[in-house]
């Protein structure tokens, strides 16, 4: 079994350690200009620098947790893992109790509906203007352009989920005598979480987005603006550290959530493994 | 006294073509206890007149008592049994047991008890951690009657709650719920089309007609239990009620034919 998983991650292996090789070659060659496409080499070096702390350890400045965490990417990146937490927590917890309002009621749906028709298409980029002209620069226009990337792909999908709820449940709840409120945190709720969860799963992806997009214009750290301030400098090694840096965080999330998914739909058909 | 009044109940389906009769002129009257299967082809609106007694689908006129109090909407009293087992896929078999009392506020303790007896009574013990999507068929449906049980219901309607499962598994389920009905003394109202499984289960077979649904015949079945299905009795009655049954299959499929039903 743990040959065979290895095996696996040997023959996915294949394929980039073939493309950083010929990327080196390429560089050591000087095939390319290295201020268009630095090696590879370069680029771990970079991103290496890029990652640990300016100055040695020094205990009466804290403890080493605090150290290790002190180099620029380490900071980046939790500062743009905080806009995303805080713009994704306000962004779906306000699309959820929405959507369930929503997906139940017709009332209630027709009352919101129009405007959130107008509102869905319009990108949340879009929103940069008015974010900036309303909460200034700094994190305020970004965790609220994040909430908004957010919302939407978690508010249809709830509705969405709500709407195809198996009747079944349903005259099986009123038959054991349960209540307008258990119907729906102990009915509705669970049987829609697979909508909601994957429309969670979409909205985090989108806040990704935005929040990188947002960081090259409201903020002066986080990954976005970090890999636009290396352009200034044309620092090209620096830009495709950063990129990589999102990208593995971007896959951690994703990681996580689909992890998340697993655990609160154990009880799915479709997760038998 | 009777514990189900059924008194002149029609219920009609309003379709954009024209309305459709699915219950015209019934009355039945069930006393505490008994065990009585609606048999008919598919269509005949049997299944309408269950849901009418569980209070889903009220009938357009007429009405339904239970101990003496009109049915307006479903509830606990009523346990019900379906064909699709209904149980709650997020819950395990024990927190699918457990919800309908949690519903009327009994208290933990004397939850745990009963969901205990319950799961040793149907043989679900090793499975009450389990998710229904890894039980058979016929353990989900030993879930669900649990699930009714615990609500400690007098009556308990089942809506061909063994069609979907095999012979043998439909016969032991079969079994177990004689044992159950006579051990905790439910009135059962059990819809079906098996002819075998109406004379196997019932004290009283009602036959309903194909469309409109009225009552054909009310049949008593008196043969002691448990019942020999190749005894001479067991298929003199088998087939007399075929005879009755084949009659309305017959309407319904003439119907089909004509093109005046999709049904």
């Amino acid at each position: 079994m743990t040959l065979k998983k290895l095996g696996a991650a040997l023959v996915g292996a294949v394929v980039p350690l073939v493309a950083v090789l010929l990327w080196q070659l390429a560089a050591s060659l000087e095939w390319i200009n290295p201020h268009i496409l630095p090696s590879p080499w370069a680029v771990f070096k970079k991103w290496y620098e890029y990652a640990t702390p300016l100055l040695p350890y020094d205990p009466a400045q804290g403890s080493y947790t605090k150290w290790l965490f002190s180099g620029e990417l380490m900071v980046d990146s939790v500062s743009s893992l905080y806009r995303v937490l805080v713009g994704f927590g306000i962004g779906a917890g306000l699309a959820l109790p929405l959507g369930l309002m929503m997906g139940a009621s017709n009332k209630v749906n027709a009352i919101f509906n129009p405007l959130v028709q107008i509102l869905r298409p319009i990108p949340p980029i879009a929103y940069i203007p008015l974010s900036i002209l309303w909460f200034g620069l700094g994190n305020p226009p970004a965790i609220f352009l994040i909430a908004i990337g957010a919302f939407f792909p978690v508010l249809m999908n709830t509705i969405a989920g709500v709407r195809q709820v198996d009747s079944i449940y349903i005259r099986a709840a009123r038959n054991l005598g349960v209540d307008q409120l258990t119907m729906f945190t102990k009915v509705m709720l669970p049987a829609a979480t697979p909508y909601i969860l994957s429309g969670a799963r979409i909205g985090m992806g989108t806040a990704f987005i935005v929040v990188i997009v947002s960081e090259m214009i409201a903020v002066n750290n986080g990954l976005g603006f970090r890999i636009l301030e290396a352009r200034e400098y044309f620092w090209s090694d620096k830009i495709i550290a950063g990129m990589f840096s999102i990208g593995l965080i971007g896959l951690a999330i994703d990681t996580l959530m689909s992890r998340l998914n697993n655990h609160l739909l154990r009880w799915h058909r479709g997760l038998e493994n | 006294m009777s514990q189900i009044s059924v008194q002149n109940v029609q219920k009609v389906f309003k379709t954009p073509g024209d309305d459709v009769i699915a219950l015209r002129d019934i009355n039945l009257e069930i006393s505490a206890g008994q065990f009585v299967c609606l048999l008919g082809p598919s269509g005949c609106g049997k299944s309408t007149l269950l849901n009418a007694v569980a209070g889903f689908s009220l009938p357009t006129a007429g009405k339904i008592l239970v101990n003496n109090q009109p049915v307006i909407e479903p509830g606990p009293d009523r346990g019900m049994v379906f064909q699709e087992y209904a149980l709650f896929p997020w819950m395990t078999v024990a927190q699918n047991i457990a919800f309908g009392l949690k519903v009327k506020k009994v208290s933990p303790t004397e939850i745990e008890a009963k969901v205990a007896s319950l799961l040793e009574k149907l043989k679900l013990k090793e499975f009450r951690n389990r998710y229904p999507k890894d039980l058979s068929g016929g353990m989900r449906q030993r879930v669900a009657i649990a699930r009714v049980l615990a609500l400690d219901s007098p009556i308990m309607l089942m809506d061909e709650p063994f069609g979907a499962l095999d012979a043998l598994t439909r016969r032991s389920l079969q079994d177990e719920l004689l044992k159950i009905w006579q051990e905790f003394g439910k009135t059962i109202l059990f819809v079906t089309h098996s002819i075998e499984e109406s004379i196997y289960l019932a004290d009283r077979i009602v036959v309903l007609t194909y469309r409109p649904g009225t009552i054909k015949q009310d049949v008593m079945v008196t043969m002691s239990r448990p019942r020999d299905a190749s005894s001479a009795e067991f298929n003199a009655l088998k087939r007399e009620l075929s005879l009755m049954v084949m009659e309305e299959q017959q309407r319904h499929e003439a119907v089909e034919m004509a093109g005046l039903t999709t049904d």
